[in-house]
Formats: C-alpha cells, sequence, structure tokens
C-alpha cells in the first residue's frame, strides 16, 4: 500500500519535473508558434489566449487539472487535439513493446537463470561476453546492424518495415521482425546480467550450502531454494530492463519509421510542440512507474517476512 | 556454491584476465590521446571535401572512406572523439561529484534530509534518460553547455544511490560510532572515514556510467537532438551518413565502431579490475 | 572393528587471493566408531571445521581436499563423484550448521525443509516423514511440536531453529551428524537447553557425531572423545577424562588454563568508604523506534542505576537483548536516553553527544567488542591512533609520532604494525590497536562493550591481563559489559545483572557467590563447567527456565 503511495508522490514530483523543464525554460511559445516575423501584437494576443500570461502554478494547475479528465491539450504544431494524435500511435507502440516483452523476458530469463545454473562453465562466458558486448552498444548500431544484414546482405526484409499497409500474418511478421528483434537484443542484455547476479547472490548463501549438504541436486538448489528467494530481484530486474525498453523504442521507432507514440515525441521535439512532448513524457514516465511499482509488488509477496 | 571436483582457476586463466583488462585499459587510453590530440593527428581538415565521390570506400589516401560530402571520415571520427569524449567525460565528472557527495552526506545524517534527497533523486531517477533528454532539448534547444548539464543530472541519481548504499553500509561500522563520539564533524567524517572505503567500487561504478552516458549521447545525437553541426560527435556521424546504409559503407560503420570499441573496452576494463577495487558492499 | 569413519592422511589446500596455494589441513588422521561422539577442539583457523566438512565429501569454495581419504563404511568420499556424495549426504552423513538461523531457507516453511531429505532421497512419504519429524520435534522438546513446522523460520526463536536443524539432520536417519559449532550463537541458558536435547537425541539412536567447538566446557559435557587441533595439526587425542584430567600437549594445557578462575585482587568492601563516584547514572532510560510523545516506541532499557568509582571497575551481564549495550550507549551518548541524569566526574553530561564538550567527550571512551568494525579498514594503524591525538591534543609532528609508539608499546604490539593496515593485523592485534585508540585520547573512564568475546579463549585472556596491568599503570577506571560471567569476574569489582532492560541485581564482591535473584541464580548455573558430569546433574528449576528461557 504505502509502495502506491510513494508511486503517487513521485508521479507528482515527475509531472512538476515535465511540466517546469518545458514550459519555464527560454523561448517564448508564442514566438515560436507564430515565427520571427510575426509582430508583436500578433504575439501578446497569443500569449493572452493561451494564458501564458498567467503564473506558473496556474498553468501547471491547470494542466494537472486537464491531464485528470483525459484533456491533454492542444497540439500547437497543427492545432489537433493531443488526445487524437496519441490515440492510434500509442496502441502501435504498446503493439511493440508488448511483443518485444513476450519474446525478451521469457527468452532473457531462461538465459540468465541457466547461466546462473552452470556458472563458470564456457556456457556461462560466452553469455557473459554476449551481454556486455550488447550493453556496451548504441541501440542504433544494432538496428542499423540489423538493417545492414537482414535487409542490405541477406534481403530477406525491407529496410523500412512501415511503408505500406498489413494485409496478412506474412506482411506482419515481415514488419515487426526487425524492430523486435533489435528491442529484445537491447532489453536481454541487461535482463540476463541482472536475474544471474540475482540468482548468483542466492546461490552463495549459506541455506544453499545447507541444501546442497542435504544432498540436493543442482537443478533443485536453483530451482527449489535459490528462485524463491531470487524473485523479488528478478522482477526488479524484469522491470528495470523493461524501462530501458522505453529508451529503446525512442530509438527504433525512428530507424524504422515506426508509426508509434515515441517516433511522434521526436517529431514533436523538432517542431518543440510542448503540449504533445509534455503527454508523451507523461505517459512514458507513467509506464516506467507501473513496472517499477509492479516488481515492487512482487518483490514484496514473494518473501514471506514482507 | 563450488564442489569438491570443481577445477580451481589455473594461475594461467587469471593472467588472461587480467591480460582482457588491460586490452580494455589500452583502447581506452588510446581514445582519451585521441581525444586531446586530434587537431594535431588529423590528415585533412574536417570541413575540407577530399573525395569527388561520396560514401567513398576504403582507400590508402582515405583510410575510413568518405562521408555523404566526400569528407575524409578518419579526420571526421577523430575529432568526433573529442566531442563525445569530452562531453561525456565532463557530464560523468559533474554527475559523480554531486552523486557521491549527497549520496555520503544523505548517508551520514540520515533522518529527514536522507529521506528528501532519496525520494527527489528517485524521483528523478524514474525519468527514462532518453526522455529527459528530449524534453530538454525540445525546451532549451541543443548546445553543449545544455548537453553537458542535461547528462549530468540525469546520471546524478544513479551515482548518488550507488554512493549511499555504500555509504549507508560503513556507516553501521564502529569506527564511525567512535569518530562521532569523538565529535568529529561532517566533513570529516565524509572525507575522512567513508570516502577511502567506498572510493574503489565508486569508481568503478563511474566507469558503467562512462559507458552509458557515451551511449546516451550518441543515441540523442543520432537522433538529431544532440552535438549540432558544423560539430559532430560520432553519433551524430552516423546519422549524417545513415544514408549510406544501403550501400554498406565505411562511413557508417566506422564510427558505430569507434563507440562500441570505446564503451566495450571499458566494460572489459571494470570487469576485470582486481575484486578488491570492484568488490562492492551493495549493489545500487 | 573397522571404524564407521577412517580419515587418513588427510590433506586440504586453500587458495589465497593472490592465487596462491597453501595447505591449511596438513594430513589428519582420526576414526569414529559407530554411536561415538567426537569432538573437534581448536580456535579459529585451526581447520576443525573444514576437517569435519569433509567427512560430508565438502569443501567450502576456495578450499580443495588435497590428499588422503575420508572413508565412511568403506567409501571414499574423497575420490567418489559429485553425484554418489550426494546420495549419501542427509542419508548417511548430515550436517548441523552453525547459524541455523542463516541455514534454514526464508522462503520455505520449516516443515518443507526439515523433510527435503526424505524427499530427495525418496525414503519415505510425506506423510509418514511429517509424523517422524513431529516426533523428533517431541524428542527434542521443542514447544507446540504440531504446529511449528508450518511456520517459516524468521517466526522462531534462534535456539529452536538451532534444534529444528537438528532434527533436519536427523530425519534421515544417517550414521554420522556433523554437530559445527551448534550452540555458538545462543545464550548460556538457550544453551543449557538445546545441548541436553541434542544429547538425548543422538544417544537414544546411536548416532556416531561429530561435534565442532572451541569451547572445551561444552565439548566436555557430549564428547566420548575429544581432537585438539592447531594449524591444520592434530595436537592431541584422547578420551574426554584423558584430555581433560592428563593434557600432554603444551597447548591443550594453554586452552585448560583459560578456564581457571581468574581471581581479581579485589579492594576489601570498606575502602570504597572515600572515593567518589566517577560516574554516575541515575534513572536512565533509552529506547529506539519513532517516538510517541517523547518516548521511543521500544523500551531498551529502563531506569538503570550504577555508579563507577574512581579507579574501580563494574561489570555488567546479561545476554543477548538484555540491553547491556544499549546502555553503554546511552552513557556515551551515541543513542541518548531520554530519562534520566548521568553525572560524570561530579558534573552532569548531556544526554546527546552533541551536547558535550571535547573534552568531556575525550575523558569517556568505548572499545567495542569486532575490532574489524571498529577500525577503519582503509586506515594504517598510525592514522587510526594520531587521530585522537591531534583531535584532542593537537599533536602533529615528532611529538605525535613518538606518543603513537608509546602507545604501541603500551599495548604491546611492535612499532613495526605502525604503518599496516587493520586486516593485516591477526584478531587479538586488532583489538589492542582498538584499545590504544580510546588511549590515545587519555581518558578517565573506559567503556568496554564485549571486548573479548570474537577473541580466542588464550588470546582473550592476553587481553585482560593487559587490561589489569593499564590499570594499575594510568589509574583507569572500566564500565565493562559482556555475556561472559568468567570475563567479569575475572577483572569487575561489582557486577551488575541484567535482564530485559532491567537491573536485576547489584552484586559486590562478597556476594557474588550467593546471588539471590533467581534470574541471576539460572544466568549463572548455567556457564558450562569442565566437569564432564555438569549437564547430567545440572538441576535448574523449572520455574525459573520457564520464566526467563
Amino acid at each position: 500500500m504505502s509502495r502506491l503511495l510513494i508511486a503517487v508522490v513521485t508521479l507528482v514530483i515527475v509531472s512538476f519535473a515535465v511540466f517546469f523543464a518545458t514550459a519555464l525554460l527560454p523561448g517564448d511559445t508564442a514566438t515560436i508558434l507564430l515565427g520571427q516575423s510575426a509582430t508583436p501584437e500578433a504575439v501578446a494576443g497569443l500569449r493572452n489566449a493561451m494564458h501564458l500570461n498567467d503564473p506558473a502554478y496556474v498553468r501547471f494547475l491547470r494542466w494537472i487539472a486537464g491531464l485528470m479528465q483525459g484533456d491533454f491539450g492542444t497540439s500547437y504544431a497543427n492545432n489537433r487535439p493531443v488526445a487524437s494524435l496519441i490515440g492510434g500511435r500509442f496502441i502501435n507502440t504498446m503493439k511493440l513493446a508488448g511483443l518485444t516483452a513476450a519474446v525478451s523476458v521469457p527468452f532473457a530469463l531462461s538465459l540468465g537463470i541457466t547461466a546462473a545454473i552452470w556458472r563458470g562453465t564456457p556456457y556461462d562466458r560466452i553469455v557473459t561476453v554476449a551481454t556486455i558486448g550488447i550493453i556496451s552498444v548504441p541501440e542504433f548500431m544494432i538496428a542499423t546492424s540489423a538493417v545492414l544484414l537482414f535487409a542490405v546482405y541477406l534481403r530477406w526484409l525491407p529496410a523500412l518495415s512501415f511503408t505500406s499497409e498489413i494485409r496478412s500474418f506474412h506482411d506482419a511478421l515481415r514488419a515487426y521482425a526487425m524492430p523486435v528483434v533489435t528491442l529484445t537484443f537491447v532489453v536481454s542484455a541487461q535482463m540476463i546480467r541482472m536475474s544471474r547476479a540475482a540468482v548468483v547472490e542466492t546461490l552463495n548463501t549459506p541455506y544453499l550450502e545447507m541444501a546442497l549438504l542435504k544432498g540436493a541436486s543442482r537443478p533443485r538448489l536453483v530451482l527449489r531454494h535459490a528462485l524463491p528467494n531470487a524473485l523479488g530481484p528478478i522482477a526488479n530486474a524484469v522491470a528495470l530492463s523493461l524501462s530501458y525498453l522505453l529508451g529503446g523504442v525512442i530509438i527504433v521507432e525512428t530507424i524504422f519509421n515506426y508509426p508509434g507514440i515515441a517516433k511522434l515525441m521526436v517529431d514533436a521535439v523538432s517542431t518543440r510542440d510542448l503540449p504533445l512532448i509534455q503527454t508523451c513524457a507523461m505517459i512514458f514516465c507513467l509506464g516506467y512507474l507501473l513496472l517499477t511499482t509492479m516488481a515492487d509488488i512482487v518483490a514484496i509477496l514473494s518473501n514471506p517476512r514482507l | 556454491m563450488t564442489d569438491v571436483s570443481a577445477p580451481s582457476p589455473s594461475g594461467r586463466s587469471a593472467y588472461r584476465i587480467n591480460l582482457v583488462g588491460l586490452v580494455g585499459l589500452m583502447v581506452v587510453l588510446f581514445w582519451g590521446v585521441v581525444a586531446a590530440l586530434a587537431p594535431h593527428l588529423i590528415p585533412h581538415s574536417v570541413g575540407e571535401i577530399v573525395d569527388t565521390d561520396y560514401f567513398g570506400p576504403m582507400s590508402r589516401e582515405l583510410w575510413f572512406g568518405s562521408d555523404y560530402l566526400g569528407r575524409d571520415m578518419f579526420s571526421r571520427i577523430m575529432v568526433g572523439a573529442r566531442y563525445t569524449v569530452g562531453i561525456s567525460v565532463v557530464a560523468l565528472t559533474l554527475a559523480g561529484f554531486t552523486g557521491i557527495v549527497l549520496g555520503m552526506i544523505a548517508a551520514v545524517s540520515g533522518g529527514w534530509l536522507d529521506m528528501i534527497l532519496s525520494r527527489l533523486l528517485d524521483a528523478l531517477n524514474s525519468i527514462p534518460s532518453k526522455l529527459f533528454g528530449l524534453v530538454v532539448v525540445a525546451a532549451v534547444g541543443s548546445s553543449i553547455p545544455v548537453l553537458i548539464v542535461t547528462l549530468s543530472v540525469i546520471y546524478t541519481p544513479g551515482a548518488y544511490r550507488f554512493a549511499r548504499a555504500l555509504a549507508v553500509n560503513v556507516n553501521t561500522m564502529d569506527f564511525m560510532v567512535v569518530a562521532r563520539i569523538r565529535g568529529e564533524s561532517i566533513f570529516y567524517l565524509i572525507g575522512a572515514e567513508i570516502l577511502p572505503n567506498i572510493l574503489g567500487p565508486v569508481l568503478a561504478d563511474l566507469g558503467l556510467r562512462f559507458v552509458f552516458i557515451v551511449l546516451l549521447l550518441s543515441g540523442l545525437s543520432f537522433l538529431g537532438l544532440g552535438v549540432q553541426p558544423p560539430y559532430a560527435d560520432w553519433g551524430a556521424l552516423v546519422r549524417e551518413n545513415i544514408g549510406g546504409v544501403p550501400y554498406g559503407a565505411p562511413a557508417v560503420i566506422f564510427p558505430s565502431l569507434a563507440i562500441a570499441s570505446l564503451t566495450i573496452s571499458v566494460n572489459l576494463l571494470i570487469d576485470n579490475l582486481p575484486s578488491k577495487i570492484r568488490d562492492r558492499g551493495a549493489e545500487a | 572393528m573397522t571404524s564407521l569413519v577412517q580419515i587418513r592422511d588427510l590433506k586440504v589446500e586453500a587458495t589465497t587471493d593472490a592465487g596462491r596455494r597453501v595447505e591449511v589441513i596438513k594430513g589428519v588422521s582420526l576414526d569414529i566408531a559407530e554411536g561415538e561422539v567426537l569432538a573437534l577442539i581448536g580456535e579459529s583457523g585451526s581447520g576443525k571445521t573444514t576437517i569435519a566438512m569433509t567427512i560430508i565429501g565438502y569443501a567450502r569454495p576456495g578450499l580443495r581436499i588435497s590428499g588422503g581419504e575420508v572413508r565412511i563404511d568403506g567409501t571414499d568420499m574423497v575420490t567418489l563423484p559429485e553425484n554418489k556424495r550426494a546420495a549419501l549426504r542427509g542419508a548417511k552423513v548430515a550436517y548441523v550448521p552453525q547459524s541455523a538461523a542463516a541455514a534454514f531457507n526464508p522462503a520455505i516453511t520449516i516443515m518443507d525443509q526439515v523433510i527435503e531429505v526424505t524427499r530427495i532421497h525418496k525414503l519415505m512419504s510425506p506423510a509418514s516423514a511429517r509424523a517422524k519429524a513431529i516426533g523428533l520435534f517431541k524428542a527434542l522438546s521443542l514447544p507446540q511440536p504440531d504446529s511449528i513446522g508450518d511456520r517459516y523460520p524468521h517466526e522462531v526463536s534462534g535456539g529452536q531453529l538451532q534444534r529444528l536443524a537438528a532434527a533436519m539432520a536427523l530425519i534421515g536417519d544417517p550414521k554420522v551428524v556433523i554437530f559445527d559449532e551448534p550452540t555458538t550463537a545462543l545464550d548460556v541458558t538457550t544453551q543449557v537447553e538445546v545441548l541436553r536435547a541434542f544429547k538425548a537425541v543422538t544417544a537414544e539412536r546411536c548416532v556416531a557425531c561429530v561435534y565442532v567447538s572451541h569451547d572445551l566446557a561444552v565439548v566436555a559435557q557430549i564428547a566420548d572423545r575429544i581432537v585438539v587441533l592447531k594449524g591444520g595439526e592434530i595436537q592431541e587425542s584422547g578420551t574426554t577424562r584423558e584430555i581433560l584430567e592428563r593434557p600432554q600437549h603444551p597447548y591443550t594445557r594453554e586452552l585448560l588454563a583459560a578456564f581457571e578462575p581468574k581471581t581479581h585482587a579485589r579492594a576489601p568492601d570498606g575502602d570504597d568508604v572515600g572515593r567518589h563516584p566517577l560516574l554516575l547514572v541515575e534513572q536512565l532510560t533509552a529506547g529506539y523506534g519513532p517516538k510517541q510523545s517523547g518516548r521511543p516506541l521500544v523500551k531498551a532499557i529502563e531506569a538503570i542505576n550504577l555508579s563507577v568509582k574512581s579507579g574501580r571497575n563494574l561489570g555488567i551481564i546479561g545476554e543477548s537483548g538484555c540491553g547491556k549495550s544499549t546502555l553503554a550507549r546511552a552513557i556515551a551518548g551515541i543513542l541518548p536516553g531520554y530519562d534520566g541524569n548521568i553525572t560524570f566526574n561530579g558534573r552532569e553530561l548531556g544526554r546527546n553527544v552533541r551536547d558535550r564538550t571535547r573534552d568531556q567527550l575525550r575523558q569517556i571512551q568505548i572499545v567495542f567488542q569486532h575490532a574489524d568494525t571498529a577500525l577503519n579498514p582503509a586506515k594504517s594503524i598510525e592514522d587510526i591512533l594520531g587521530r585522537p591525538l591531534t583531535f584532542y591534543h593537537d599533536m602533529k609532528g615528532k611529538a605525535r609520532d613518538a606518543r603513537i609508539d608509546q602507545l604501541l608499546d603500551l599495548v604491546h604490539l611492535p612499532k613495526a604494525v605502525r604503518r599496516r593496515l587493520p586486516g593485516e593485523l591477526s584478531g587479538g592485534q586488532k583489538q589492542r590497536v582498538n584499545f590504544a585508540r580510546a588511549l590515545a585520547a587519555e581518558p578517565m573512564l573506559i567503556l568496554c562493550d564485549e571486548i573479548t568475546s570474537a577473541l580466542d579463549a588464550v588470546v582473550a585472556a592476553a587481553v585482560i591481563d593487559l587490561l589489569k596491568e593499564l590499570q594499575r599503570e594510568l589509574g583507569l577506571s572500566y564500565l565493562f559489559i559482556s555475556h561472559d560471567l568468567s570475563v567479569v569476574e575475572a577483572i569487575c569489582d561489582e557486577i551488575i545483572v541484567m535482564y530485559r532492560g532491567q537491573k536485576v541485581e547489584e552484586l559486590t564482591p562478597a556476594s557474588v557467590n550467593a546471588p539471590q535473584h533467581p534470574y541471576t541464580q539460572l544466568l549463572f548455573s548455567s556457564v558450562p563447567k569442565l566437569d564432564p558430569t555438569w549437564l547430567d546433574t545440572l538441576r535448574q528449576g523449572a520455574e525459573q527456565v520457564r520464566t526467563y528461557c
């Protein structure tokens, strides 16, 4: 319960930070919108119309109140409500993220846990080195490598996935393959490392030594004794890694020209479309907070002492 | 949990591990030197168009080929090292200094100060880093000072959490109690009693954070929101030349390799530090 | 008759941090007959646990059996493949750990862990295993034997967990059980109960036991034979009576000598009349946790009165959780009491460290139990000793160096340790440095919080001698806190007994042998004696045990 409270408090602080970062820093919105050649009268008029002359905290409260009611404001760039711009794209991004999570979580956890079971073996070392390599490399490099490999050399897939509409499962597979593969790589590396570390940590405890001295086999040690205790840290690892997904999505959507919310946001940054940026930022932060709070709850539920 | 029959690491493999770390160190040092001396090392000026062709291949004159305008990639990457390494190092120093000092102060003083600092920085930490970068760039535009400040603000909470977690452990030690009842000030406590005990792991952690900063900076530049023309860091070089991907042009491959070589080396270096330095009391 | 366990020329190697290999067990041979209780005794680092572990075919990470054989019923555990060893563990050889609290998996109920052995080795059905476990719980006189298994480890006490660990070891009807310091972490009053339970249950089942301990008196109660170890080699072995009555080896004699009651030349009672109290504590009350209307949630000590006279020593004795360490912290001002007065040398002291002057802080120094955590591992001995000199006495350069040498000399340490780090010193040396740091402040009173508890008996005795010597030379007073009656008796003029945050009795030299309070009687009678018949003949009032254990 207190976890939820903390999450809410954090969300308020975050919204505060997002709003003031975008709204209070230099650059007059009205001037930006009307361009450098606008007359001072026109600028003043627009400022009035947009309530830009109100004190910052009033605008902040108005913005928060709007968010609560589902009113995300109006895009500066094309005067459409932010909600309508976001709607479909939000679903697209969720599809991409969900698909990636569905692939990467089982993949990464099984690699991480098996690496921990066979710690010190060549298998473990290969996994460790590979994850270090992937973590060290920027997402765009993985994406461009994927394009080079699958589109340029192998010619299996189109370089830009979302140029045409999707009609069949085959199309969908072709379209989603590269973004999902790229994101899976990005997210899994971190998750493998952290879940391995979590299991290894519990493997070093006296109660695992005790279980070993009772004659338990290696799989039994890990599955029965280590895993239940590593569940909290593993949930944490999954949540944290999936939050990397949010960062990865920004790059991947841009590279593959995927019509998602992150691409929308990057475009909004170029046009300095503040209401759109604020809303997108809040969605991302909310997603992040949901994930970490869920991980905390799993950790608490899995521990009989809490 | 090793069993009796598990082979103990032989002297040779222990040596080899150190060798890997050494290679990492050499590459890191190499890029450091390149960043410092780039203007004196480059064969061509970064703006000079030296090739009639764009996305030219590797040749004896142009080791890394030419870019989308026919400029020398080798020179551009050498100079790009200045921006990538330079901005990252400055941002890391800022983030590390504030994060570690605040972390130690929070751990030593405890109570409400600790609570407020931790809550605030945790909230800051819960904004995904790329997003934070995007928002700031959207608001104030991108320039090198803005990038440095943004990157350091993004990575301060991480350094804070790590340093605080370690300092909290040290703070429970009896020698801290002894120093307190001797009547020592908080500055002595953090500087003379805590810092020497957490320095190794904290530096190793900063190394990892350096990798994240380099990656984020490159990512932002790749999106066109980082280092702005006429300057170009490695991320910006990839972005400029992204049109070369369909041809497999060296102009897009080499800046990527440069980033990877730097970040992988830092990781290898840290992973192979003597365990005495790397051992951490707590995972942040 | 061939014995059940045969160890021949056993050698174990350790790999150091630097990758060097050191032999830690240097060719040990011993035999254990069926149903025999063999004790391995020695100080820390003597290799006693390492040897015991090889019987179960196990070497801790970093260790490796490098030679010799360990046969159980003829099977050599050293050469046996890992899966065959696993088949014997729990079924033929079982292990009772030093800290059951750490050895129970926190996420699994106790019953599931106790009967896990039968599941792993497919010995019986879960239902009959459960019934058998409950029988063992009863035999080990655990409370609520029918339901205790349904709890999680953190829900039962340390003494109970230790007995549950024994049940876990015995469930598979092993032929040998290894007890690894199973009562070391327990209070003496609990230890009596647990020892009795162990003794009864193993004798009844005719199980051979290997009992690893550093405490000769405990071992004397249950062992048939004793093996004395030092530096990975057997020094002496023989029946319990032989070892206790006719020790041959000098080291064994040293061990026994550490048990002899120390006579402390106490001042006659009348001598104290003229002495003014150096420290006077009145009605001191302190606690932990969030404050509610000015009082903390958990009261750790309540209305404590005591006085330490100049040049005299006061002992405070009690078991874990009785508040004795809290008392030291409250006097030192680390955990400010919320009620009561502390008067030092005739002047009232602030309850909080922050309210005391530098000179007041200087005059009372505290020395902690664990020198490992009391000395900053990142600083040289020189820096550790030099800081109070600079801080309190403004000493620098040559004067400071000379004083550091003097201090090292006082605590009988060579000057060569100056540039070392604490980690490079032995436990006894660290505790001396710890003490020298307190001396550097030139205090009048030193609070000693369990300063000998982490040390081996022989080393601890030397530290106590040092304390006495320094008292004669420097006219110090000690407030000496310990759970160990013999240590307190060895150095203190008066003794306060604490139980659950309260002072239950104050003993003078005259009354120390005839305590009045039932808890004091229980506590004093629970301290194991070297006499092997002590445990069997010990009669403690059932009422007292129920009330205080």
